[in-house]
């Protein structure tokens, strides 16, 4: 799984800032193919989902629905000011908590946005701690978050969502 | 029977179609990635994506579809192209002669992959993999025809032989087929059959990553896509070696032209890529006229050249 990682974008109410530099990675000059990672379409093939953008009420439904139509393992990276913290929406009306109070996050790459390098730095650092030989601890949740909250707050839209329980 | 089931199993078969496929697809990738001015990925990219899928990730499977339909369906697409790769090598590499009227079941065989995934994807009871099916299917309408009529035409230029060592042993005695003007006409109707058969850009209608999210295989998850993804390598490697067969003289493997088969499979698949890295995607109408209008056209021009002896 080390070597091949695949990667599904979410984005949430994003200024599309950090959406084209995630798209800057696949471009010739950055390229993460060489690292065997791809975009791909479908939650279900996934192996990472990054997820950028201020995450507001009704963004939070779709992405709780998109983390449970991946297939685990999934890792979850947060991109950007927005996916880390809330950013400058933090204390907004529609806001609903910046990415880990949501699902579980293994990885956060912060800025305003994130340079390319950054994010390829983010996803090395991501391989290094979750499959390389040095652990590296995983970021602490000041909030733990347990899966039948998840399940709680999942509105069933689509009822193809398998859920293990 | 245990070199039958080692032929399917090991040798041409599984095993060493899936191995070379893999390495092929490799090279799509790492071809497209220069292309496009980029490093690419490692060699072994493709066996890792499918070590992957098969080991490490879960199996979803839909909860309102047919779990059992859905899960059989990349296994008969993988039994598919296995039994046809071992049909098309065996008599390439001139190990065994096969039967009489071969080309006919080989044909009807690499088929199935197709007809499964669109079986597959519509026991997902998935909107958007059924569309993808429906594509799958109107495409495979489109271009079997014509790969029909390119078959007939082989059929006819090599005599009226339907076996496919007896076609391959008389290119090897005279010249090639594509070395005639109608074999050239049929070559560029088979390199665009293969392309469609693949689902390669210009007709990655059905798999449409943009709009349909890989389409037919949007709901496949886990060791059912690492199916697929082996299927599709073990496509690849037999249809690039079906060109080389039925046109280009076959794949001998002793001596010296080793090394010409191996060349026959690279330009083949590199003429593959290069379409693919230089078109954009048709929408269906457009592949559908594609094939019935210009490629039927073109291959029944090449069987009336044929009958003149060109």
């Amino acid at each position: 799984m080390k070597k091949s990682l695949w990667l599904f974008h979410f984005g949430g109410a994003s200024c599309n800032n950090c959406d084209i530099e995630i798209l800057a990675c696949l471009n010739p000059r950055f390229d993460v193919e060489r690292f065997g990672m791809l975009l791909v379409g479908s939650p279900r093939h996934a192996d990472v989902i990054l997820v950028n953008g201020s995450i507001n009420k009704k963004g939070k439904e779709r992405l709780v629905e998109v983390y449970h139509q991946a297939a685990k393992p999934c890792l979850v990276v947060a991109i950007g000011a927005c996916g880390c913290t809330g950013g400058i929406f933090a204390e907004g009306d529609t806001f609903a908590g910046p990415v880990d109070n949501i699902i579980p996050v293994d990885a956060y790459i912060p800025g305003c946005p994130p340079k390319p390098e950054a994010i390829l730095a983010g996803l090395a650092k991501l391989v290094e701690a979750k499959f390389g030989k040095k652990k590296i601890p995983s970021p602490d949740h000041t909030k733990k978050i347990d899966e039948n909250e998840i399940v709680e707050n999942e509105i069933v839209t689509n009822e193809k969502v398998t859920l293990k329980k | 029977m245990v070199l039958h089931l080692f032929y399917f199993l090991v040798f041409p078969g599984l095993l060493f179609a899936g191995i070379v496929g893999g390495l092929l697809s490799w090279f799509d990738r790492k071809v497209t990635a220069w292309v496009q001015f980029r490093r690419g990925p490692v060699l072994m990219q493709p066996f890792y994506d499918v070590m992957k899928l098969l080991l490490v990730k879960e199996t979803i499977v839909p909860a309102r579809g047919s779990v059992i339909t859905f899960l059989a369906a990349p296994v008969a697409g993988l039994f598919g192209a296995s039994v046809s790769a071992v049909l098309i090598l065996l008599p390439a590499f001139g190990i065994s002669a096969g039967f009489r009227g071969d080309i006919i079941v080989i044909f009807y065989l690499l088929t199935i992959p197709s007809l499964s995934w669109a079986i597959g994807a519509l026991a997902s009871a998935n909107p958007l993999a059924a569309v993808g099916a429906s594509r799958e299917i109107k495409l495979l309408i489109g271009f079997e025809l014509t790969l029909l009529l390119i078959f007939a035409a082989v059929i006819l230029k090599s005599g009226m032989t339907i076996s496919l060592y007896e076609i391959i042993a008389l290119q090897q005695e005279n010249r090639v087929l594509a070395g005639s003007l109608s074999g050239i006409l049929l070559f560029v109707a088979m390199i665009f059959c293969v392309q469609a058969k693949m689902g390669m850009v210009p007709f990655d209608i059905a798999e449409a990553e943009t709009e349909l999210s890989e389409g037919a295989f949007i709901e496949f998850s886990g060791p059912p896509y690492a199916l697929i993804k082996i299927t599709k390598y073990i496509m690849l490697f037999v249809l690039t070696a079906l060109v080389a067969v039925l046109l280009l003289g076959g794949l001998p493997v002793d001596g010296i032209s080793l090394l010409w088969s191996l060349l026959k499979i690279l330009s083949v698949a590199l003429l593959l890529v290069l379409i693919r890295n230089t078109n954009p995607r048709v929408k269906i109408g457009q592949a559908m006229r594609f094939f019935f209008i210009w490629m039927n056209g073109l291959v029944i021009i090449a069987i009336i050249l044929s009958y003149f002896g060109l």
